[in-house]
């Protein structure tokens, strides 16, 4: 309660972080941590709504599940980073993949970091601001 | 002096007037020595008390005019020679300057020169010279007269004889010239120094050529010289006459001809010799020869080949197995070979009235076969024969094939049989049989055996494959299973921390510890996913390896950064023990420190007191790096160490729920290591801790 990080999060100025994952308790966890956090969160359950959210909103950062229905992670992240609107949006891959080679595909996509779950919802915050510290020094 | 007038030859007339001067003039040693003409010499002819050796040896050249005998001889006086006694010069004018006696036969004793005179002009020499010791100078007069008398009769003797040998001498040379000339083999005289002194007809033919004859004869004849001069210089070797083979060249004809010489030295002149040389025309001698020689060589070889042909044809007859037999045209057996002739001849040592009759039989049977052939007209005729072993009476089948031998001109000269033992055929087509029924079976053994093979192959290839996929189907599900535990894990993990972080309201504190556990359990299950997912990759063998360079020094300082809150919580002394100059390695840079990190947390876990030691080794020159952990901890016993590398393989495994430890920590680790193509060894005791020490090459060659 007393951490220096933690915003308001019905604050129009927090971040927005849209949070993509099929499985409802996944979104759940992370959801409720970052608002607790302070964050503004969305979320989609699939990767066509993940990409309607995005263009819609807008969001700051994006938490990617790769394997999902209707548009996989890794294509709906090349879309995003092929579309001028969402270029620059920071996306993280959160994945319950722990091989190498799925890691690299997600780079490749055009990810900007990977976090493999099981994962401690207090290092995701971190990663996540380590991120939009990242863009905010970028523009 | 009257006999003097009577004595017809030179050497008596000298001897008397010697013995008269000893009578007369009280001489008591004198020499007589007279003109040589041809020679230009003058010569002893006689002496008085001297020796005829001494006497014959006396010899002096004319043409020495200073010689004082010379002088003495063309002298109209008497000349005195002192002698080299002691007594003094009688006649100081003569002699003058001498010093040396002169050599005469009368040696170191004063003499007097008397010339011998001659009725011929003055200033002419007379015809010699006499020397006399021991004259009485009173009887001077009497020396003088004998002396001339004895010229005197010298003159008139060489005169005379002179006419008479000229005509003598041309007489009998021309005898001995057509003695020699009548000879056809060449005959010469040559001097010492090889010019042709005298040659016959045939000689000259061969050695001579006027400038009229043709340019190619003089040649030849030049040639001859030089061989002929070069023989008898080779061959005047020894005293005696030698003989030796010479080649010349017949002028007129131009072909060789060879000679026998026979070379005879001859005394030509005083101290020089020559040579005849007498030579014999042997060319037609040397060709007829060597004809006969060459004709008895090649009969020699005639008669060898047609002994080795006939050896050769004998062992051939005698080493064929069969039965051979020659016939003549009258169907007479001329040979046999020993085969044959057990057959068609009776063995003296197994001589028998059966034998007899079955030898007859077969020459029946071979008679028969062979008036076959006289009437068929054709070269060859075959036939089966049933014959009968003389000796065992058993049957024997034979086939005989013969061959009619013609002459030159078409006759028969002889028929060649050869019979052909069937039984063995017989036997042996049998033997065939049953060889050739054995390898089918044999064959079709091995063709049972081959395809049983192939089926086993074809069972272990599918089995391989089937192991291959289902290995490959294991990775999949065990990928599959990580992802499908991580989801609920990820839930669990992520709610538990969610309440302890107070996100669902304020916890009382028996609720903060037991979600506390609850989180570490769920940790604990997650690092055990984790090595498990990692394992499976290693034995699938799609663990990738990175290789690159490293310095193993850096890498140990970030394991012992990173294992420095483990070493906060306990008392524990830990050192490092870096050896200097430890080259960089080729290997994954994070595998290895994935096992080093594995090793010390371990010791640092399974020591309750004591040390920690992590040491880097490298002996220069090695391909050899090894790292050591060593511990003072717990230890392992003997039985245990035989499987701690052993998947789920904790010695204690109530202490590894108190560390969280996976149990795959350590199978991980090796076979990370052998995947780097190093090892990881062991060594330990139950009580007093344990070493554990990673060897690695300088080079990796895992890809």
């Amino acid at each position: 309660m007393s951490d220096p990080q933690q915003t308001d999060s019905t604050d129009p100025a927090s971040p927005l972080v849209l949070v993509v994952d099929d499985v409802a308790h996944g979104r759940e966890i992370f959801a409720e941590y970052l608002e607790f956090r302070g964050f503004r969160v969305a979320t989609a359950a699939d990767g066509l709504e993940a990409l309607d959210k995005a263009f819609e909103l807008l969001p700051d950062i994006i938490l990617m599940d790769l394997s999902l229905p209707q548009l996989d992670g890794w294509e709906a992240t090349k879309r995003l980073k092929g579309d001028d609107r969402t270029r620059t949006i920071p996306i993280i891959a959160l994945t319950a993949h722990a091989l190498a080679s799925a890691h690299d595909k997600a780079m490749a996509a055009g990810c900007d970091s990977v976090v493999t779950k099981p994962c401690i919802p207090r290092d995701l915050e971190a990663e996540v601001r380590r991120q939009l510290a990242a863009r905010s020094e970028r523009s | 002096m009257d006999s003097l007038l009577a004595e017809q030859e030179v050497r008596p007339c000298a001897v008397l007037t010697l013995r008269w001067l000893a009578r007369h003039a009280g001489i008591e040693r004198g020499l007589c020595a007279v003109v040589e003409n041809e020679s230009a010499r003058l010569v002893g002819l006689t002496g008085l008390g001297l020796s005829l050796s001494s006497v014959d040896a006396f010899s002096l050249e004319l043409n020495d005019r200073m010689h004082p005998l010379v002088v003495a001889l063309a002298a109209s006086e008497p000349v005195s020679f002192p002698g080299a006694g002691p007594a003094g010069p009688s006649e100081p004018n003569a002699g003058q300057g001498m010093r040396q006696p002169l050599d005469t036969p009368l040696g170191a004793e004063p003499f007097v020169a008397v010339p011998l005179a001659g009725p011929g002009e003055s200033g002419d020499i007379g015809p010699g010279l006499l020397l006399l010791a021991g004259m009485d100078a009173a009887v001077e007069e009497d020396v003088r007269w004998a002396a001339e008398v004895l010229g005197a009769r010298l003159q008139s003797l060489w005169f005379k004889r002179s006419q008479v040998d000229e005509r003598r001498y041309k007489r009998e040379q021309s005898w001995l010239f057509g003695v020699i000339n009548a000879v056809t083999d060449p005959i010469l005289l040559t001097d010492s120094e090889g010019r042709i002194l005298v040659a016959n007809g045939s000689a000259e033919m061969l050695l001579t050529a006027d400038d009229q004859k043709s340019e190619g004869r003089r040649r030849a004849v030049a040639l001859n010289n030089m061989l002929f001069s070069a023989s008898i210089f080779t061959s005047s070797s020894g005293g005696g006459p030698t003989r030796h083979e010479l080649l010349l060249v017949d002028p007129t004809e131009g072909q060789d001809l060879l000679f026998e010489v026979m070379s005879t030295p001859v005394k030509i002149r005083v101290g020089e010799t020559g040579t005849v040389s007498v030579l014999r025309n042997v060319t037609d001698l040397r060709r007829a020869t060597d004809e006969i020689e060459e004709n008895y060589r090649r009969l020699r070889i005639a008669e060898a080949e047609t002994r080795a042909e006939r050896d050769r044809l004998d062992l051939i007859l005698n080493s064929a197995l069969d039965p051979i037999l020659v016939t003549d045209p009258s169907g007479n057996i001329v040979l046999m070979n020993p085969p044959a002739e057990r057959m068609f001849t009776v063995d003296q040592d197994g001589k028998s009235a059966e034998a007899e009759r079955r030898v007859r039989a077969n020459d029946a049977v071979f008679t028969s076969f062979m008036s076959g052939l006289y009437a068929s007209q054709s070269l060859r005729w075959r036939g089966e024969l049933s014959l009968i072993d003389p000796k065992t009476g058993a049957t024997v089948p034979v086939e005989a094939i013969s061959g009619k031998v013609l002459s030159k001109h078409g006759e028969d000269t002889a028929v060649v049989t050869i019979l052909h033992d069937l039984t063995e055929a017989v036997e042996k087509q049998h033997l065939y049989e049953q060889v050739k029924r054995h390898s089918e079976e044999l064959r079709e053994k091995v063709r049972e055996a081959t395809a049983e093979l192939a089926e086993q192959n074809e069972l272990l290839r599918r089995q391989a494959f089937q192991l291959e996929q289902a290995s490959a189907a294991k990775s999949q599900f065990l990928a599959n299973v990580s992802h499908e535990l991580r989801t609920p894990l990820n839930a669990i993990i992520g709610y538990t921390h969610l309440l302890l972080e107070g996100v669902s309201g304020e916890l009382n504190r028996p609720q903060t510890e037991k979600l506390g556990r609850m989180e570490s359990n769920a940790r604990h299950l997650l690092s055990i996913i984790n090595d498990l997912l990692d394992l499976a990759r290693i034995e699938s063998g799609k663990m990738p390896v990175q290789l690159e360079r490293v310095v193993l020094q850096e890498l140990i300082d970030e394991v012992m950064t990173e294992v420095e809150p483990l070493i906060d919580g306990t008392k524990l002394s830990v050192t490092r023990n870096i050896s200097p100059e430890v080259p960089e390695i080729h290997t994954d840079r994070q595998k290895v420190k994935q096992i080093v990190l594995n090793l010390l947390s371990n010791a640092l876990k399974f020591t309750p007191h004591g040390s920690v030691s992590i040491r880097l080794d490298y002996e220069p020159g090695k391909e050899w790096i090894s790292v050591a952990v060593a511990d003072t901890g717990i230890g392992i016993s003997e039985d245990n160490q035989k499987t701690i590398f052993e998947a789920f393989q904790q010695a204690d495994s109530s202490y590894a729920r108190r560390t969280g430890g996976t149990g795959l920590g350590l199978t991980i680790c090796r076979r990370l290591a052998s995947i780097l193509d190093g090892q990881i060894t062991l060594v330990s005791k139950l009580g007093e801790g344990s070493t554990f020490t990673l060897v690695l090459p300088r080079q990796s060659r895992a890809s």
